[in-house]
């Protein structure tokens, strides 16, 4: 599964740059400064939602005591973490030139850091356990307690005052923003899907293996 | 198509800094992310040599 995910993202990715950078107009206010939409949306969907399916995982494997499901979790982490950090780091880039600072304390801001700071945490945790089995279910309590982030990074737009603009697209009324720029943001959202899928379902084999080898040579000490 | 040529494309308007400063640091990243993990794979793989079913990665 992981070559067909992984030939999807490339493929999708090609395409949303294209779209992006050749078809996609200048903009009437930010001019070419805003092309940065294509990879800062993209990934700070991406951020919330894999954290999402992180706790999705690690509450499946907490309850149902599937080692699997830990495994997933587990996988899922560092991509997670990555996509908030090209969040944050696009964001920023995209900041200084638009609001004239690459940082302030605002709701939607402050809450993706403390995202970032919610997937280290969680990767720690799991990483200074030693009992495999211990480490998977704590960092899975932390996991579910961080989901509270989510929807506080997703609405901090609409509950506080923020420099941070409100959503462009929504499902519930037109997006905001010209066809080919929608397009182009769309098609890089689903590569950025396919290549986290990619990437999860390549860090999970790597997982599964570790773990396999190791109570293997467990049980030839015994 | 609004670019004229290759360093206007490159010059992004004056933004070049911030859109290429965000794309590249976006392109290293996950590259890393793919090294790293096939490195981590291939490495269990050599420590403990190959699987009975004869998997390799």
């Amino acid at each position: 599964m992981v070559p067909v995910f992984a030939v999807l993202a490339v493929v999708l990715g090609i395409a949303g740059l294209y779209v992006g950078f050749f078809v996609a107009p200048t903009d009437f206010q930010q001019g070419e400064s805003y092309r940065i939409i294509f990879i800062h949306v993209p990934a700070a969907w991406m951020s919330m939602f894999i954290y999402m399916v992180m706790a999705f995982w690690a509450g499946v494997g907490l309850t149902f005591n599937t080692r699997l499901s830990s495994m997933m979790a587990r996988a899922l982490a560092p991509t997670g973490a990555l996509m908030t950090f090209l969040a944050l780091w696009t964001g920023a880039l995209w900041g200084k030139p638009t609001w004239g600072t690459w940082w302030v304390w605002d709701a939607r801001l402050t809450s993706e850091l403390i995202l970032l700071f919610l997937y280290i945490g969680y990767m720690s945790l799991a990483a200074a356990i030693d009992d495999v089995r211990r480490a998977d279910k704590a960092a899975a309590v932390f996991a579910l307690v961080g989901v509270v982030n989510v929807p506080i990074i997703y609405y901090s737009v609409q509950w506080w005052n923020t420099l941070h603009q409100g959503a462009s697209v929504s499902l519930t009324r037109a997006p905001s923003m010209a066809q080919s720029m929608l397009l182009g943001m769309l098609l890089m959202a689903l590569a950025f899907w396919m290549y986290s899928i990619a990437v999860s379902l390549m860090r999970v084999r790597a997982i599964i293996m570790e773990r396999e080898r190791a109570s293997a040579w467990a049980q030839e000490l015994a | 198509m609004q670019w004229g040529s290759v360093s206007e494309f490159l010059a992004m308007g004056g933004y070049g800094l911030y859109v290429w400063g965000s794309y590249l640091v976006t392109a290293l990243v996950l590259g890393a992310e793919v090294l790293l993990i096939r490195r981590r794979g291939r490495t269990t793989a050599a420590i403990t040599g190959p699987t009975e079913n004869g998997a390799s990665e």
